[in-house]
């Protein structure tokens, strides 16, 4: 990928992303665009029942079309290994992973129960119409709210779970509190719905090798995958992801249509695609369907006594799938008594998955509404309340930060959206037919590290390249990448490129948890130091070199060149001619980064932010309008301010979906999710949104990691959708703790 | 999709021939038909695409009105400065629909044709008399938050989606047709239909039989219109409930009204009598509200649309309100008035 012409480049400056001409002008492309001549096309039938077995399936129509090669089941499919831990992949929850033509079984609506090849896609979806399946049906549970009597504390969970800890005798002290609130709290399940369909393109070699086109927010984790189920060795299979048009978590693990691809592949020794239709999204993975029950207890002053969090996720009966719903309520404020409470119920749904500050979306905006009903009955200022309740320290594992700079996102938040001037009393402000309403809330969500690798390579023609197998589902990664190398080798950014989504390359994680950043940064900067030390002692070494007897910091790495400190103007060498006088066609280096993990588990790591939203509420008509929002954000060290911005606008854009819009309807009595496609899945459109401001408070850290930053994917969601539903009841007066806010609740 | 025959007619005459066998659809935008047939819901044998017809022409009639080809697409419809300026109604409810991009695409006819978006019609492993008669219908007892509260049966109670139709039925426009039979005019109000022991025949057309034109008639209300729709974000959805109003005053009393629901039934929803009740009463709420009250008589919700009622009352008199005075509901300001 060529990198564009940016002038100023390094950490902090807010230049465009480097690869967004090629997005914007198609050249940029995605997993089922990469064509091969005598490509075959998969289709996957999806199960129109949503548990028990199929008794027959009959292909034979679909068989007779022209143009099929073939219809794989679970009665004809290879063998595969038997031992479930093949399937498990880097992001799987404990359990046993759903694999698509594995038996007669059917466990959720809409899964994969056959793939018809054939030489087009067209052919292929219609041939899949023709096949006739008989059903044994199950009585099937979906629905989470009759399932809540059998939730139980997950008995497995999985890597990032944080145990809720409770302290103190919160049930004692909420009833012997002068204020207190009780809540029932609740949030529809949501699908991802990342713009891009679920697609696969695999091309076999004549020698076996596969060389795989995957949507994924990790090319290492779906070529691991693929290895392992297949036997695969480590050069035998590439998995590239260059772009990925959306993700938000839907792409973490090997969906249905990988592992598909690359069956009906090495069935047919042919390449494959196979891609998901948008109906078919439904069948993946979800933001769980949650309950959150929320006590809080204060003193009339609004200081908080007593906190009680439990909430209810489902999961599916395969894996045990967990979210942090109630930690965040532990931790976010100063409280003595905290009882935290999280379960889980099994459905007969697909496992759900992580989709955009998992966990946090969901428990941070329930808790946060709470936290609001909680200043009215103490009549005290949201805002106030918060402040009087502000925790220095997580609170739930009583250690510190390495930063916490909330208070300055309130204050700056607060004074820019004229908070001052809100009227405590609901129903204060009207103008014409609108009810105006003002709300806020805080937001919170975690600021990972995670081992990264990167290879660092100066080409004779003084370019350098960066690169490792993380993805860039859209965050800006490759521009980050650029920004930091730029930084620390001091080179102009139009002679770096970022290589990355490529399974070939240097290890990295998944691209998710609002990681990236902080990981492959730091990865990024410790090869190109290594790179800048290595470069320099080669000069240093030339004979007669203008750096003879001197240390490295003695030098500097200015646009291309080392440059003695002292005597620069003659005292020079640009990074070409050292590679050349040295005799090195290229100088490469590979470093890997790592958390510092004692340092990890004494501090607590988290970005934070105040959100204040303005709604206007037609009360007669329940129409409502989102007309301002200000974020102000605490996320450390903000390398693209631009991209950054970016990335807290999608977030808030979510929080708005979440707090008025998004909804996955299912039919319990189908166990089917209904509202399948974007006619009827509402996310917000561009009419939606109004002011959006979005500011970033200065918040040093050296603690976190070595670039400082705290990453900023998901930091828009959590407190978004409460600042909107508090701003609900400023407006009205009517408090729903029901999330979306749809007209019908507002009547 | 299934396979079909595919014609490219370039005469109307030639078009009707092609179309003479069963199991023909013809292909205008594409934007539903396409889709529905890629769902495998709908599923011709002969698909005749009729984007040669002469049909892309907006005329004067003789009496003072227009007719609107049925190829005219939605967006150039709506921003056609004699439909801007004599029949705003027809313009705003336009723009209230779909997207800009799927405006450009799709065509009068198309839009008038659309099938009901009936969750239940779109999910091929759930049972439905629309989709495949005998069946059952699975929305009723089901997710019922889009249905029908008016004109339903105990078959269907799917709603129909079109905006332009609700804005067409209360300017009692005309659907011009050609087909086996001849030619024929269509009162807008006899076009669609309600589902009955029959929900799978949307309209009284006959199969192979095409709508040529739509003819608006000369009086456009445009002093006093509103098209208010209310769905759930501010745009690129369905209405939930939307209505159609026009008034004629004379010294603010109420010379003729039009009221005209979308969303809530099987075809857009018109009482005359609730717009006579209006005829000669000052245009203020309490009337409009007697008038909302007309109109709804008979509804009923199925549960999870109840709210549907009240909401239709309210924005019947909001709509009403707007077009008295002259506020009509703004198609890009989303603020309601
Ligand atoms: C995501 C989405 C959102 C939408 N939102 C809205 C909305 O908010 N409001 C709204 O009103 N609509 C909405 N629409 C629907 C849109 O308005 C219709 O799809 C469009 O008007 C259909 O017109 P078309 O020309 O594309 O019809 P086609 O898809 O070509 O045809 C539709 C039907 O009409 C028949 N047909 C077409 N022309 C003729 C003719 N001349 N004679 C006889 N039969 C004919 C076809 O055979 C077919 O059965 C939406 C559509 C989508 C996909």
């Amino acid at each position: 990928m060529a990198g564009a012409a940016i002038s100023r480049s390094g950490i902090g400056a807010p230049v465009d992303r480097v690869e967004g001409r090629l997005k914007v002008t198609g050249a940029a492309k995605y997993a089922a665009e990469f064509n091969e001549a005598a490509l075959l096309h998969g289709h996957a039938y999806a199960s129109r029942i949503t548990k028990g077995r199929i008794a027959a399936i009959d292909p034979s129509a679909a068989l007779a079309v022209p143009g099929v090669l073939d219809v794989l089941t679970h009665e004809n499919r290879p063998d595969l290994p038997l031992l479930r831990r093949h399937y498990q992949d880097e992001v799987a929850s404990p359990g046993i992973p759903f694999v698509p033509l594995w038996s007669d079984k059917v466990l959720f609506a809409g899964q994969p129960v056959a793939l018809v090849v054939a030489e087009t896609a067209e052919i292929a979806r219609y041939a899949s119409s023709l096949l006739e399946i008989d059903y044994e049906e199950e009585p099937h549970e979906t629905d989470l709210k009759e399932a809540l009597h059998r939730a139980a504390a997950p008995w497995r969970t999985r890597k990032g779970y944080v145990r809720p800890k409770s302290r103190g005798d919160a049930p004692t002290a909420f009833e012997a509190a002068a204020v207190r609130i009780d809540g029932e709290y609740h949030l529809m399940p949501e699908h991802h719905n990342p713009m891009e369909l679920f697609g696969t393109t695999v091309v076999r070699h004549d020698d076996g090798r596969l060389t795989i086109y995957d949507k994924t927010q990790g090319a290492l984790n779906s070529r691991n995958y693929i290895s392992k189920i297949f036997g695969y060795g480590g050069d035998e299979i590439q998995v590239l992801s260059p772009f990925v048009g959306g993700a938000f978590g839907a792409a973490l693990r090997p969906q249905h249509q990988l592992f598909l691809a690359v069956l009906a592949a090495r069935h047919l020794e042919r390449s494959v695609r196979v891609v998901m239709t948008r109906q078919e999204m439904w069948s993946l993975q979800f933001r769980p369907e949650c309950y959150q029950w929320v006590k809080l207890g204060a003193e009339p002053d609004g200081r908080l006594a007593a906190i009680v969090n439990h909430a209810v996720t489902n999961s599916s009966r395969l894996e045990t799938y967990t979210d942090n719903i109630v930690s965040w309520g532990g931790m976010l404020y100063r409280c003595d008594n905290a009882d935290l409470e999280y379960r889980i119920a099994e459905t007969d749904t697909m496992t759900p998955g992580d989709m955009r500050a998992p966990g946090a979306a969901t428990g941070v905006n329930l808790f946060e509404i709470a936290m609001d009903e909680l200043a009215y009955a103490a009549g005290v200022d949201p805002l106030e309340l918060r402040l009087r309740n502000y925790a220095e320290k997580d609170e739930m594992h009583g250690i510190d930060y390495t930063s916490k700079a909330l208070r300055e996102c309130y204050a700056a938040g607060a004074e820019r959206f004229g908070w001052a001037r809100r009227v405590f009393e609901p129903r204060s402000m009207r103008e014409g037919r609108e009810l105006i309403g003002w709300g806020m809330a805080t937001g919170i969500w975690e600021a990972m590290q995670s081992k990264t690798a990167c290879r660092a390579t100066l080409r004779a023609d003084g370019r350098l390249e960066v690169a490792t197998g993380t993805a860039d589902i859209g965050p800006g990664t490759y521009t980050m990448m650029v920004q930091v190398a730029a930084e620390r080798t001091g080179l102009p950014a139009e002679r770096i490129e970022a290589k990355l989504g490529d399974s070939t390359l240097p290890y990295a994680p998944v691209q998710g948890g609002s990681w990236t950043a902080a990981s492959t940064g730091s990865a990024v900067a410790l090869a190109c130091e290594t790179l800048r030390t290595r470069l320099y002692e080669m000069a240093r070494d030339l004979p007669d070199s203008p750096f003879a007897s001197t240390g490295i910091d003695d030098v500097r790495f200015e646009d291309g060149e080392v440059v003695r400190n002292v005597d620069p103007m003659n005292k020079r060498m640009r990074f070409e001619a050292i590679l050349e006088a040295a005799g090195c066609p290229e100088l490469k280096v590979e470093e890997t980064a790592k958390p510092g993990m004692i340092s990890m588990m004494r501090k607590a790591r988290n970005s934070h932010s105040a959100v204040f939203a303005e709604v206007r509420v037609d009360e007669e008509l329940g129409v409502m309008r989102v007309t301002r929002i200000v974020s102000a954000c605490a996320a450390g060290r903000i390398i693209n301010p631009k991209i950054a911005r970016s990335q807290i606008l999608g977030g808030i854009v979510f929080g708005l979906g979440m707090a008025l819009e998004e909804e996955s309807m299912m039919d319990h009595r189908l166990g089917r999710f209904m509202n399948h496609d974007l006619a009827e899945y509402h996310v917000p459109v561009n009419a939606d949104l109004f002011d959006v401001d979005i500011i970033f408070v200065e918040e040093q850290d050296e603690e976190v990691n070595p670039l400082g930053v705290k990453g900023v994917g998901e930091l828009g969601v959590p407190g978004t959708a409460a600042a909107i539903a508090n701003a609900v009841f400023h407006a009205t007066g009517k408090r729903i703790r029901d999330l979306p806010i749809t007209i019908d609740k507002l009547l | 999709m299934r396979p079909f025959s595919y014609q490219r007619p370039t005469g109307i005459a030639e078009a009707l021939r092609d179309a003479s066998g069963g199991g023909v659809r013809f292909l205008a935008g594409g934007t539903n038909l396409v889709d529905l047939m890629r769902a495998d819901i709908e599923r011709p044998t002969a698909v005749i695409d009729i984007n040669r017809l002469p049909l892309g022409e907006i005329e004067e009639t003789a009496s003072g009105g227009l007719r609107i080809g049925a190829l005219v697409p939605n967006s150039d419809l709506a921003y056609d400065s004699r439909v801007e300026v004599r029949f705003p109604l027809l313009s705003s409810a336009l723009l209230a629909g779909a997207s800009a991009q799927l405006r450009n695409a799709a065509t009068t006819g198309g839009n008038l044709l659309q099938r009901t978006r009936c969750y239940y019609f779109y999910d091929l492993a759930t049972p439905c008399n629309k989709r495949d008669p005998g069946s059952g219908c699975a929305a009723k007892s089901g997710l019922t938050r889009i249905h029908a509260i008016l004109g339903a049966s105990p078959h269907c109670i799917a709603v129909h989606p079109s905006d332009m139709a609700v804005a067409l039925a209360a300017l009692e426009a005309e659907v011009l047709t050609t087909g086996p039979s001849g030619d024929r005019r269509i009162g807008i109000a006899d076009f669609h239909r309600l589902p009955g022991d029959t929900p799978q025949v949307d309209t009284n057309l006959e199969p192979g039989e095409l709508i040529t034109a739509i003819e608006l008639p000369a009086e456009g209300f445009a002093d006093h219109y509103s098209y208010l729709k209310l769905r759930d974000r501010l745009s690129y959805a369905f209405a939930l409930v939307s209505v159609a109003a026009a008034l004629r005053l004379e010294d603010d009393v109420v010379a003729e009204a039009r009221i005209a629901l979308g969303g809530v039934a099987h075809k857009p929803w018109r009482n005359p009598e609730a717009e006579r009740l209006l005829v000669g009463r000052p245009a203020g709420r309490d009337g409009f509200d007697a008038a909302a009250r007309v109109l709804l008589e008979g509804s009923e919700g199925q549960g999870a649309n109840d709210f549907k009622i009240p909401l239709a009352r309210r924005a019947i008199v909001r709509a009403l309100e707007q077009a008295a005075a002259a506020t009509p509901q703004s198609p890009t300001d989303k603020r309601i008035r």
